[in-house]
């Protein structure tokens, strides 16, 4: 398993990756932001303001480090946990929050951001990003696609096919897995037989690589790595981050249900977030004094998000009809005619 | 103008398409060097090369999925699935992306994909080659489904489909796949989606229809004529979005109405269109609307297919059933 910085911060010097000082703050940052946009999400919902929400706590290196590593014409395609991915590469918080909240225009990404829209069905979205890939590759570009899922979607079937096709036509994806140890309440260990999900890469022919998914400099490396070999021409990469679900599956699970607080424990005390906290002060970059600037800016930027995705008006009768074919057929104006009349 | 049959007219509009647009991509099992198991794609390959008609391996959920991250990049992808029997595989693509990739995203994203699969029953096939399951997929919001029955309009129908932005289900009778030659237009021609087509005028009774069921139904107006009936047969062409409009004008002309299709009956879109004149035409008919269907079982195989698909002699049955109302 591929580390860079050990629990207490110290730094592998041979394995550091080059990175500037501010970019080092600016990860840090977004990891902060998605653990407490993470956070609100769940208060939120609790108060009765969001639905039904997938918490990501835990996983806040995997994701920030594996996107911080793309250039800004990579692509995306995120599973529904990833909302810490999704942040690094440019979508505004309250899109994820309205989304969440129950209204698909959290889900029109802005031109310039280079995301598709999350996916639940598991593992669905697999396929769709490796050929999104072999597009690029069709159209001679070179953006590489990262598709995430989680250790859960890699006994679908869409993994074994999305790997299969990447392999067959060596398309420049990477597959990013989370591996959280849990798919609800099924663990790791029942899920697949494989001793690494990594392993797996080598059956399709090309390379996989485990890291450590708490370590942010070890996450950021081996997709820095797979994405220049796909850019390359050299086809893809699986990478699996080892990490953990630190919350419930969403906040409509209770996970005491299926594992023990003493499992929790034993991960809460390898916080990604801590890890890296502790490699930048060692390093100089961080102080309380800037930690404490930098949580209340993140405070208030995810409370201004909440305002912006509450203020946005909820959707009209037209717009579940305007959207589901380019040109709207005599039937659904037929139907949204009659909803209307109902409505008054 | 050229004389083709059905599988002809599927080569010829894709091959056009391919040359008007280059982001149509071809991609199936056996699509290109082989060209197709039923010879659609032949010729293919050699003229547009290995990156625009491309051999998959054999995962159609996956080619699905596949093609419908290419038609969010911007490529036009053009499926074929082999037998309609393979096609359950794709079903959560076509149902959790395809068809909610516009509404989820508000527009952003489109999946401008066509799907095309030969369907039905009559070659006498093997196992799971039979199937007409065109309903399942006409249930589904935000695709459309397109069978041809000739020729002509199969290739003005693919061309209509492939320069649609929505996805689309492009179903082809392969019972007269080869069967049924007739005209087909060198230049370029469209026939529109939605829009159903008069295939024989008549004023005692409609006949609405689709796919290999026209040629039956035609069957049938020829040896009605005997009984003094004149005949009228819709052929709907595009089952989602249904041509209300074709239906219900020609049900008010009539007084009577019969749907013949190769499908299930239970659940099947006869069901829809029954619903449809009651809806629209009750006090215009003179008498109830029938269906003749394929029967509410597994597509039997070859020596017991005949008993599945409905045959002139049930749809005359009916027929006079109504008349005798």
């Amino acid at each position: 398993m591929l580390k860079i910085l050990d629990e207490n911060g110290n730094v592998n010097p041979v394995l550091e990756p080059e990175l500037r000082g501010d970019e080092l703050i600016q990860m840090y940052k977004f990891m902060v932001f998605s653990r407490v946009a993470d956070e609100k999400a769940f208060s939120l919902q609790r108060e009765g303001r969001m639905g039904t929400y997938a918490q990501l706590k835990g996983q806040e290196a995997a994701q920030v480090g594996s996107s911080y590593a793309l250039r800004e014409m990579d692509w995306i395609f995120p599973s529904y946990r990833d909302l810490g991915a999704m942040i690094v590469r440019g979508l505004p918080l309250e899109y994820i929050y309205l989304y969440w909240m129950g209204n698909e225009e959290g889900s029109r990404i802005p031109e310039d951001v280079n995301v598709f829209p999350l996916s639940v069905p598991v593992g669905s979205q697999i396929p769709i990003g490796v050929g999104f890939s072999n597009a690029i590759k069709l159209d001679e570009g070179n953006a590489v696609t990262v598709v995430y899922f989680g250790d859960g979607a890699t006994s679908e079937g869409d993994f074994h096919e999305g790997m299969n096709w990447a392999g067959v036509f060596k398309t420049p994806t990477v597959f990013f897995c989370e591996n959280n140890q849990w798919a609800i309440s099924v663990p790791r260990n029942k899920q697949t037989a494989s001793k690494t999900i990594s392993q797996k890469a080598s059956a399709y022919g090309f390379k996989g690589i485990q890291v450590d998914g708490n370590d942010l400099l070890a996450v950021y490396s081996a997709t820095k790595e797979a994405v220049e070999k796909a850019q390359k021409g050299e086809g893809p990469t699986l990478v699996e981050a080892y990490t953990y679900r630190m919350s419930d599956h969403t906040t409509a699970d209770d996970s005491g249900r299926y594992r023990n607080e003493s499992e929790i424990k034993k991960w809460v005390e390898q916080d990604p977030i801590k890890r890296f906290k502790l490699y930048l002060e060692l390093k100089g970059l961080l102080d309380n004094s800037l930690d404490d600037k930098i949580r209340k800016e993140t405070g208030q930027m995810v409370d201004n998000a909440v305002k912006k995705a509450e203020a946005c008006p909820a959707p009209k009768p037209e717009d579940i009809f305007k959207y589901t074919y380019a040109e709207m057929p005599d039937h659904l104006q037929e139907q949204l005619d009659e909803l209307e009349d109902s409505i008054g | 103008m050229p004389v083709l049959n059905i599988v002809e007219a599927v080569n010829m509009a894709l091959r056009e398409e391919m040359q008007r647009d280059k982001r149509v991509v071809i991609l199936g099992e056996d699509v290109g060097v082989n060209g197709g198991v039923f010879r659609a794609t032949v010729g293919l390959q050699e003229e547009f090369g290995n990156k625009r008609v491309i051999d998959t391996p054999i995962l159609e959920n996956g080619i699905v999925g596949c093609a419908i991250g290419m038609a969010v990049y911007g490529l036009r992808p053009v499926v074929e699935i082999q037998f309609m029997g393979f096609i359950y595989y794709i079903l959560n693509h076509i149902i959790s992306h395809a068809a909610r990739l516009r509404t989820r995203s508000r527009g952003r994203y489109t999946v401008p994909l066509v799907i095309r699969a030969p369907y039905g029953a009559g070659i006498r096939a093997p196992e799971h080659h039979s199937e007409s399951t065109e309903a399942i997929f006409a249930h589904i919001p935000g695709i459309k489904v397109v069978v041809s029955s000739t020729p002509r309009d199969t290739k003005g129908l693919l061309i209509s489909a492939i320069r649609d932005p929505d996805p689309t289900i492009f179903l082809e009778p392969k019972r007269i796949y080869r069967a049924l030659k007739g005209d087909v237009p060198d230049e370029e021609y469209t026939i529109p989606l939605g829009k159903a087509r008069i295939v024989r005028e008549g004023k005692d009774l409609s006949i609405i229809c689709w796919g290999a069921m026209v040629m039956v139904a035609e069957a049938v107006a020829n040896e009605a004529i005997n009984d003094g009936l004149d005949i009228e047969i819709i052929d709907l062409r595009t089952l989602s979005p249904l041509d209300k409009d074709a239906v219900i004008s020609s049900v008010e002309k009539t007084g009577r109405a019969l749907v013949i299709h190769e499908a299930p009956k239970t659940g099947g879109l006869g069901a829809e269109i029954v619903a449809l004149i009651n809806e629209k035409a009750l006090l215009y008919l003179k008498a109830p609307v029938l269906r003749v269907t394929g029967q509410d079982v597994a597509v039997p195989l070859s020596q017991a297919e005949d008993y599945y698909i409905p045959s002139v002699a049930r749809v005359l049955n009916a027929l006079r059933d109504i008349m005798a109302f």
